[in-house]
């Protein structure tokens, strides 16, 4: 098997900008928030109340439960929307009164952030051991492969060469 | 009697199983043939048992025999035939029951199927799948025992929660069940390689069909479960994030991330370690997932909780842990791969970090569902975490590994050349550009749309160039017409389109998750008869309330006409059901599915009178796409497991047609 | 097997452990971060016409009770406990108020004739003053002191010892 030194290095770097372009990608995705483009009363209403949990249901947000007290969460978000007040304000009244437990998401902070870190953490880790057990792979098998006899595998290289432009 | 009996019977099963794992372990270390025959004859022994315990429980729910507790549970006298049937798996102990009896049926088609070969590590592999079935028959005749009696005797039963009294559920937790315990071959196989010591990778052979059907049927059953919630739990959507649905996505994670990292072993005799460690860490995710549904740490739709049975499943699950890493740790040094590669960019890097994004999502899916958990272990506080999390978190990971898909099959095994890789990507590259800009031109704007849009547009690209690329060499070479040459293509490399298939119907579905959260549109408006509220090219108009009494309860319901343009599209029905025994309603939930958008409505609230309804209304653009990427996904499974007989009937039957 | 071997199955303690921790802990009960506070206000139209208030009812005692009629076994049980107790201790200088969230008036009146309650009674239109005190279920008790101040919340139906010892403790107190 003939070793192209030029061919590695570049291949090599196009493996490094594809975990860059990668890392890009989880990163952007992370941080995109879902910008409230349109100001509608509903939306905004909808968009905060998809935040707070349903206290008498599983698992499902305010906005999302059909149950009796869920309708009156929302009708209170939507006053205080009227109000003019923000999803932060809204947020600790409802916290004030249920405690962290009616945040759907947990709030970045404190140790909260091993929630939110880890998996990216966990993702770049990974990636950092794909990369070096491939590396070191790679130079087991340089380091077990027999060296061609140069004349030799300068005319395969050639052939090679026509083959793949033919 | 039948109590007394079927009890009798479990405790019988009980003892079988456990001989069968025994004696198959004594024969097998002192190589005696007799107790191995013995052993083989116990494990069908104990699916007649099985098989018997289940058709007295059955007998007893068909009959409406209430002296047993579990019949007076789970059913009514007026319940349909099919539903008495199905209320064995309505809660806990039948739910065992069903679990068991897929269990030592798997257990005893994998002894008939492969004794005659494999002796090595045959007795092994019967011995781990009879020890699972022991475990679930003690749960059962000590914690949970189905024939439980009650007195006095009620005049009728509790009947199934009105929401399980569908065809669903005559189909959703079989899906499921028989996902969790195929995965349990492919495990006993492992663990019996590495008891044995036989490490070749034989076993990954044996067991690729069950691992591959275990994975359709789970995939099967979390699409099914998906599309139940949308259709009939009424509040619009089809995956919460809640802690058992996530229990049944994390097996499946690492069952993928295991479908494709054994590819490599396959082929370059690679990463042993790794993918016994992915086998026991799916079959322990099953089991967790049975704990947490069992054990009520954990507050959930799903969950049916009851007694010390969630310590024994908790104890089984350390059992299972510490046994199959302590075995691999035990085996390392013998595992250790003379892994090669000439290239860091190669196909077999794609697949391990294809392996990376998938067990980092379970991860994440994982570290979600217990950190309430354990916030309150160290913090000693209560938080929730839900949707909007798993959403912002799952999102860009999914992305990735749709990137993956594409990427993947394009480069190389080995090696990846610039010149393969600029010829191989050049062409779907250009695809997926001029595809998303065309959808920027047509006013997509949003960020995440056209990445999701771009990465599909690039898989899809090379899913189809790849096909159509072979088959016209293919075609060029026989002479065959195209589809001729398509089918051929299939027959032959079965694995490889097979594969592309499930990728292309993986892209489908998540273009459908991807624009239907995207492009949601929802209203709620309160109405009263005669108004109607506009929505996207809609109206739909509120008619009025009507009610009506149902066999077994009081539905009241909303006329509604929908009318896009200047026709009427159709009549809609969304509805309140009420039941004697339940507190609150259930939703009836009425919806327009269309191949391109769902016009989805809900009745919140109404007036007694009739004088005015709040009504919900949604938009769901291509949620139909969803299930038709599960549809695909099976089409490509079963192109890829079909066995050859069959596929080789129908390509003579194709060549026997006039050329 | 080298110890460092021996980490790979010893990983999966920690976890098993966390999970048997899960066994202590109670998924559907919510801590309420109003206890020590100050307790909401409220001011509520009774079923039987009157008005009621926290800021009237300020140097007393008070059992605040959030109850419906749909709320069986629970409300049932506690209800004659409740009437008892008022009757025992309104002399003494106890307030108790009852609270009927999400119910239909027919029925609330009905689950109020039932069990004879002599102490106010008040449905809560909008739910506003159930959020106010963070109710997720009923039912819930509140016990709050002379000073305004929730000593105590207690979710589900109420025991007599449990409601005696916390009565006796209320007037007690300052």
């Amino acid at each position: 098997m003939i070793r192209r030194r030029g061919t590695c290095a570049s291949v090599r770097r196009t493996a490094r900008a594809l975990m860059v372009g990668v890392a890009l990608l989880l990163w952007s995705g992370a941080t995109n928030v879902h910008a409230a483009t349109n100001f509608d009363l509903e939306d905004r209403v909808r968009e905060i109340a998809s935040e707070l949990r349903c206290v008498v249901c599983q698992n499902l947000s305010v906005a999302d439960s059909p149950s009796d007290l869920a309708k009156e969460m929302r009708n209170l978000v939507r006053e205080q929307v009227q109000q003019g007040k923000s999803r932060e304000e809204i947020q600790a009244y409802f916290v004030s009164r249920y405690g962290e437990y009616v945040l759907l998401s947990p709030p970045k902070r404190g140790f909260n952030l091993l929630v939110w870190g880890l998996p990216f953490l966990a993702i770049v880790v990974g990636g950092g051991v794909v990369y070096l057990v491939a590396r070191r792979w790679t130079e087991q098998a340089s380091a077990n492969r027999p060296v061609a006899d140069p004349a030799y595998a300068e005319r395969v290289r050639r052939e090679l060469k026509d083959r793949e432009q033919g | 009697m039948i109590p007394t009996l079927g009890h009798f019977v479990l405790f019988l099963a009980l003892g079988m199983s456990l001989y069968a794992a025994g004696a198959a372990v004594y024969g097998a270390r002192l190589g005696r043939e007799d107790w191995l025959a013995s052993s083989r004859n116990a494990v069908l022994a104990n699916l007649c048992l099985v098989t018997l315990a289940m058709f007295l429980l059955e007998y007893a729910l068909i009959t409406s025999d209430f002296s047993l507790r579990y019949v007076a549970n789970n059913s009514t006298r007026g319940s349909l035939t099919r539903y008495k049937i199905a209320g064995l798996w309505g809660s806990l102990e039948g739910s065992i029951l069903l679990w068991v009896w897929l269990q030592s049926l798997f257990s005893a088609l994998v002894v008939a199927r492969y004794s005659d070969r494999h002796q090595a590590v045959m007795p092994y592999v019967q011995a781990v799948l009879q020890a699972i079935c022991a475990f679930f028959l003690l749960v059962m005749t000590f914690a949970a025992n189905p024939f439980a009696t009650v007195f006095p005797v009620p005049p009728d039963g509790r009947g199934l929660n009105p929401l399980l009294e569908v065809t669903d559920m005559l189909i959703h937790p079989l899906l499921l069940y028989l996902g969790y315990v195929g995965f349990s071959v492919p495990f006993a196989f492992a663990m019996a390689a590495l008891i044995t010591g036989r490490l070749s990778g034989e076993w990954l052979k044996n067991t690729r069909r069950w691992t591959v059907v275990a994975w359709l049927f789970l995939t099967g059953g979390i699409f099914y479960g998906g599309w139940w919630s949308y259709r009939t739990l009424g509040w619009g959507g089809y995956w919460a994030w809640d802690p058992v649905e996530n229990a049944s996505f994390m097996p499946w994670l690492t069952g993928t991330a295991f479908i494709h990292s054994v590819m490599i072993q396959e082929r370059k005799g690679m990463l042993k370690v790794w993918n016994l460690v992915l086998i026991t860490l799916t079959f322990a995710l099953v089991i967790f997932g049975t704990f947490l549904t069992r054990s009520g740490i954990l507050g959930s739709v799903h969950a049916f909780a009851e007694g010390p049975v969630g310590m024994l499943f908790l104890g089984f699950l350390a059992l299972v842990l510490l046994f199959s890493l302590g075995l691999v740790a035990y085996r390392a040094d013998r595992l250790q791969g003379h892994g090669e590669l000439d290239s860091v960019v190669s196909r077999e890097s794609a697949f391990l970090l294809n392996n990376v994004v998938l067990i980092g999502i379970c991860f994440t899916v994982f570290l979600g569902t217990i950190f309430p958990l354990l916030t309150e272990a160290i913090r000693g506080a209560k938080i929730s975490v839900g949707m909007p999390y798993f959403n912002r978190v799952s999102v860009p990971l999914g992305m990735a590994l749709l990137l993956l898909m594409g990427i993947g099959p394009l480069i190389a095994w080995g090696r990846a050349s610039l010149n393969n890789l600029r010829r191989n990507f050049l062409k779907p590259a250009a695809a997926a550009v001029s595809g998303t800009a065309l959808l920027w031109a047509l006013g997509v704007r949003q960020t995440e749309a056209l990445l999701a849009f771009f990465c599909c547009f690039f898989v899809v690209s090379t899913i189809a160039l790849e096909f159509w690329a072979a088959t016209r060499t293919r075609a060029g070479a026989t002479g065959e017409g195209f589809l001729q040459a398509l089918a051929a293509l299939l027959l032959r490399s079965r694995r490889r389109y097979g594969g592309l298939i499930v990728h292309l119907g993986v892209v489908i579905a998540i273009i459908g998750i991807a624009v239907s959260s995207i492009y949601k549109v929802e209203h709620e408006v309160t109405l009263k008869p005669g108004e109607q509220i506009e929505i996207g090219p809609y109206s739909v108009r509120f008619n009025d309330l009507q009610a009506g009494e149902r066999p077994t309860h009081i539905l009241v319901w909303a006329n509604l006409t929908v009318i896009k343009g200047n026709t009427v599209l159709t009549e809609l029905r969304p509805g309140q059901r009420f039941y004697p025994n339940q507190q609150t309603p259930f939703a009836s939930v009425d919806a327009r599915y269309h191949w391109n958008e769902d016009l989805y409505t809900i009745l919140s609230t109404f007036e007694r009178d009739g004088s005015s309804a709040t009504i919900k209304v949604m938009i769901n653009p291509m949620m139909a796409w969803i299930w038709i990427g599960g549809g695909v996904i099976l089409l490509g499974v079963l192109v890829a497991v079909l066995p050859e007989r069959r596929l080789a009937m129908l390509t003579a039957r194709a060549k026997a047609q006039p050329a | 097997m080298s110890w460092k071997k021996l980490l790979i199955p010893l990983a999966s303690v920690p976890l098993i452990l966390l999970l048997a921790y899960g066994f202590r802990t109670d998924p559907k009960a919510i801590p309420s971060p109003l206890v020590q506070k100050a307790a909401p206000d409220f001011r509520l139209k009774a079923f039987d016409g009157g008005e009621v208030s926290l800021a009237e009812l300020k140097g007393k005692p008070l059992v605040l009770n959030f109850w419906a009629s749909w709320c069986y076994p629970a409300c049932y049980e506690e209800a004659p406990l409740l009437e008892a107790t008022w009757k025992k201790f309104k002399d003494q200088g106890l307030m108790m108020v009852g609270v009927d969230i999400q119910d239909k008036e027919a029925n609330a009146r009905e689950f109020l004739q039932r069990f004879g309650f002599t102490f106010p009674n008040a449905p809560d239109p909008g739910s506003k003053v159930s959020i106010d005190y963070g109710v997720y279920g009923v039912p819930e008790t509140f016990f709050i002191d002379r000073q305004g101040r929730i000593v105590y919340k207690h979710v589900g139906a109420l025991t007599p010892e449990f409601v005696e010892a916390q009565v006796q403790s209320l007037l007690k107190g300052k």
